[in-house]
């Protein structure tokens, strides 16, 4: 009994530490204004990195498996059609649309980690390549308009 | 004779209904390792609930089945926490609530390497008759659990346990590396030491357009290798365990997953046969439910 008192009183030491530290890192920088920051870890990819080109670039349905893998993975925390969610930046922002597909494949590869960014090289190569057909494919809104239609953003 | 804590039960049966609770989740993908780790950290604010089982054949006593209750969340993208929850049945014998772990993982560098390192470090509080074999370590060997329950839960384990982890991804291959040292707080007993060893590849590397249960990529398969490696007054693979065992993972697209691993004793001082099978399922943005129902900013 003891222990187990023991048990759920760690649990809940764990989780109180925990959610104060996650929600303190997450907290306001996720803000859209401050979405820069993360934007600008693109331009931090080495230029071989970006010399890389899409092996999947005229596979239709490398889009569809993308988007597979973004609906299970991505739209989380980039909302439904990756116009931007509680924890992640919009997708569809020129910075991201415009960045050459090499620069976003390293920024799945590598993550933002101390900006909450989990690396995804767990997803094999061919699924991060099939991730940057659908992100490449859902176009550019800007910062600031209404919330994408989601019937016009899926391909 | 039942020995498990009767009013810990309703609290344990809870936690393992917890995902059953939650509409939103995402399908991981997930290693199929049970005792070896690789580098991936769990998702910022998700909680995974994971229950796990070990059959294990035991010479000189009783077969046994052991089982731990996890839960793994998320502080951050470099900071993954854990708790556990041990217990195990010996047939012929009883039933027992062995300890708790409380298990954190760091990721020191920001970027992908070709060696990727992970810093591990848990605290043990647990009983001797603990049989979840989460590792091997020091001179463990099979005859440490022959005894009685009664008598093995007489022991005190207080463990503070390191790990560095080692990981690289490759062609859709992942390979990890692991060393353990433990330190048993109670009495004068030495630094103890392990190792696991890991491969694991998905069975297709491009995801099918539509979402499918048994297309090959939701599978992963591998194989993982350890065992002890001695004390510091005597290090090495002698008098102590080790056991090799193919493990597979299944990734449903119901955001569930199966892990299933048959290992196998490879010398006389190891259990001959390690049974092993877990379910788990994530719990996304777990961190902001919690977070918005103590009335953080939405």
């Amino acid at each position: 009994m003891k222990a187990c008192v023991a048990a759920l009183s760690v649990t809940a030491i764990l989780l109180v530490v925990s959610l104060a530290f996650g929600e303190q890192e997450r907290g306001p920088r996720y803000k859209y204004q401050n979405d820069a920051l993360v934007y600008a870890e693109i331009a931090k990819a080495p230029d071989k990195a970006r010399a890389k080109s899409n092996p999947l670039e005229k596979d239709r349905d490398a889009i569809l498996g993308g988007q597979n893998l973004f609906d299970q993975h991505c739209s989380e925390c980039h909302g439904d059609t990756g116009e931007g969610g509680k924890k992640g930046p919009s997708l569809r922002d020129p910075q991201v649309q415009n960045a050459v597909p090499g620069a976003i494949f390293w920024i799945l590869t590598n993550g933002v980690v101390r900006r909450g960014m989990p690396v995804w090289s767990k997803l094999p190569e061919p699924q991060r390549w099939q991730l940057v057909s659908y992100i490449k494919s859902l176009g550019v809104v800007p910062a600031g308009a209404q919330n994408p239609a989601s019937a016009t953003a899926k391909p | 004779m039942i020995s498990f804590p009767r009013s810990g039960v309703p609290v344990v049966v809870f936690l393992l209904l917890i995902p059953f609770g939650f509409p939103s989740t995402a399908r991981a993908q997930e290693n199929p390792y049970i005792v070896a780790y690789d580098h991936y950290l769990e998702e910022p604010g998700n909680l995974e609930i994971e229950y796990f089982s070990t059959f294990g054949t035991q010479r000189g006593g009783n077969d046994f089945h052991a089982f731990w209750a996890e839960f793994e969340y998320g502080a951050t993208a470099w900071w993954t926490t854990e708790f556990y929850l041990d217990g195990q049945t010996t047939f012929n014998d009883s039933t027992v609530f062995t300890g708790f772990r409380w298990e954190n993982r760091f990721r020191p560098l920001k970027r992908e390497h070709f060696i990727n390192p992970v810093i591990y470090i848990e605290y043990e509080n647990t009983n001797g008759a603990d049989k979840i074999l989460k590792e091997v370590e020091g001179h463990d060997v099979e005859s440490d659990y022959a005894n009685s329950n009664a008598l093995l839960r007489k022991e005190r384990d207080h463990e503070l346990e390191f790990k560095l982890l080692l990981s690289s991804t490759h062609k859709g291959w992942n390979f990890v590396e692991n060393t353990i040292a433990t330190k048993n707080l109670t009495g004068g007993n030495p630094w103890e030491f392990g190792y696991a060893l890991g491969a694991s590849r998905p069975l297709a590397l491009k995801a099918s357009a539509k979402r499918c249960s048994f297309c090959r990529e939701n599978f992963i398969a591998g194989a993982e290798l350890y065992g002890g490696l001695g004390d510091r007054y005597s290090f090495g693979f002698h008098n102590t365990s080790h056991y090799l065992a193919p493990v597979v993972a299944w990734n449903l697209p119901s955001d569930w997953t199966l892990r299933l691993s048959a290992g196998f004793g490879l010398n006389d001082q190891s259990h001959h046969f390690v049974l092993r099978w877990g379910v788990s399922r994530e719990i996304t943005g777990f961190g902001s439910m919690v977070n918005h129902l103590f009335g953080g900013h939405r």
